[in-house]
């Protein structure tokens, strides 16, 4: 599979169209995955996924086989989002008003409800992390999501961020103090 | 040992504690600490279950769809290989332009005047394609249709980040040779490419004004296509003189 993923590389590399569409149609999920995740908004996914390929073919030169063609990506993806989330903070400031509407969210589903399975797969606790994730900020959302969701090292992350092992470090831990106060009061209670 | 801290259980629950062995041992003596290493995990856990809308098996020829006029065919293609390569040789041009000007060796003063020439229509051949491109991306924009939707915009985005690296040596070596009605304007020209290249790829039609106001207020789609005229026609002018130009 890797063979057949790197030798798609090199032929889009020398202007193969039909192999980077192979390589768009084979990695486009995840992406879309990674972007929801980071963005917390299907639309905003979209953006990323699209221009993340974009802004692949045309680096696709700068390309170094040490790292996977999908972990190359993922990177991509991630400063995109990055870059995204922020720049409609800038411009909208949707983001702080965003928060005060999770907020309010989150206070207004009831601890009262049904026994602990259905608590624990239930729409409730599903729309409590979605609004606990979306009270993160962009940094904190991106380290914890490519740390819990896509499984690269703390090191990898900061590589990929451009913000070193420290930081990156401390923005999990911080992302992870959040969620904690955020949740448990509500897996606390399914328990 | 005294009690483990969250940092150490949160390195310890994504395998990247470099110390686990202690803290595991720690957690079979300690009830308070294995407690709270659970809540952890169950938060953790819990955080699993945040939906994500599915996509389809077909999801990522759908995605190529979209993309395929963008990078695919022939006439793309030649475009991204133009894309490429003209501003690498335009950059080229300017340093060798620099260079020229900041290391020449003492000469006759004929000769340093061809050679003070020959550099400055050199600068002018690249800054004339640079213009041109410019002019492409504020037309655009310019001339967009009015719309009550969105606006896909990546494109000039994508041209105006790409234009904003040669700008900035263009206009140095502008300022370098103290020809600063072109400094000038690609100082005013740099504003606008950086705010075309920090928008959001679509853009609402009230954002699409602002841009469209930027351009209008500075004049520069004229200017530019003056200012690049200038250039086309030094390019072709038999001995370039070195003439202030104002706008």
């Amino acid at each position: 599979m890797e063979v057949e993923a790197g030798s798609a590389v090199e032929r889009a590399r020398s202007g193969d169209s039909d192999a980077f569409r192979l390589l768009v149609e084979q990695h486009s999920r995840a992406i879309f995955r990674l972007a929801f995740r980071m963005t917390g908004n299907e639309q905003d996914a979209e953006d990323v996924v699209q221009e993340t390929f974009l802004r692949a073919y045309k680096q696709l030169n700068r390309y170094e086989a040490r790292s996977s063609f999908a972990t190359w990506l993922f990177r991509i993806a991630s400063n995109y989002s990055l870059d995204l989330i922020r720049m409609r903070k800038r411009h909208e400031d949707k983001r702080e008003r965003g928060a005060d509407e999770e907020r309010d969210i989150l206070q207004s589903i009831p601890l009262d409800t049904p026994g602990p399975e259905r608590m624990a797969y239930g729409t409730e606790v599903r729309d409590r992390v979605n609004a606990a994730l979306n009270e993160l900020s962009a940094q904190e959302r991106a380290a914890f999501v490519l740390r819990h969701f896509e499984g690269l090292s703390i090191e990898e992350i900061g590589a990929s961020l451009g913000t070193g092992t420290n930081a990156t470090k401390h923005s999990i831990f911080r992302a992870v103090q959040k969620l904690r106060k955020n949740l448990e009061p509500v897996v606390g209670h399914a328990r | 040992m005294n009690h483990i801290s969250e940092q150490q259980l949160v390195l310890l629950y994504y395998g990247e504690s470099t110390e686990a062995a202690t803290i595991d041992q720690h957690l079979v003596e300690c009830e308070a600490c294995r407690k709270e290493f659970r809540a952890l995990q169950l938060v953790l856990n819990t955080v699993d279950s945040a939906p994500v809308p599915e996509r389809g098996a077909d999801y990522g020829k759908a995605v190529w769809q979209r993309i395929e006029k963008r990078i695919g065919g022939r006439k793309q293609r030649r475009f991204a290989q133009w894309w490429i390569w003209a501003p690498a040789m335009a950059a080229l041009l300017v340093s060798a332009f620099l260079a020229g000007r900041l290391t020449h060796k003492p000469l006759g003063p004929e000769v340093a005047k061809n050679q003070q020439q020959i550099r400055e229509r050199i600068l002018m051949v690249a800054v004339g394609d640079h213009l041109e491109r410019s002019q492409m991306v504020l037309a655009e924009l310019s001339n967009a249709p009015d719309h009550k939707g969105k606006l896909d915009i990546t494109d000039e985005r994508e041209m105006a980040s790409e234009l904003l690296d040669d700008n900035r040596l263009y206009r140095q070596a502008a300022r370098s040779t103290g020809d600063t009605a072109v400094a000038n304007v690609l100082d005013d020209l740099e504003r606008v490419l950086l705010e075309i290249a920090h928008s959001p790829t679509e853009v609402s039609s009230s954002q699409l004004d602002d841009l469209r106001q930027q351009i209008e207020s500075r004049g520069l789609l004229f200017k530019v296509r003056v200012m690049g005229s200038q250039a086309r026609e030094q390019e072709v002018a038999p001995a370039p003189q070195k003439n202030g130009k104002k706008l």
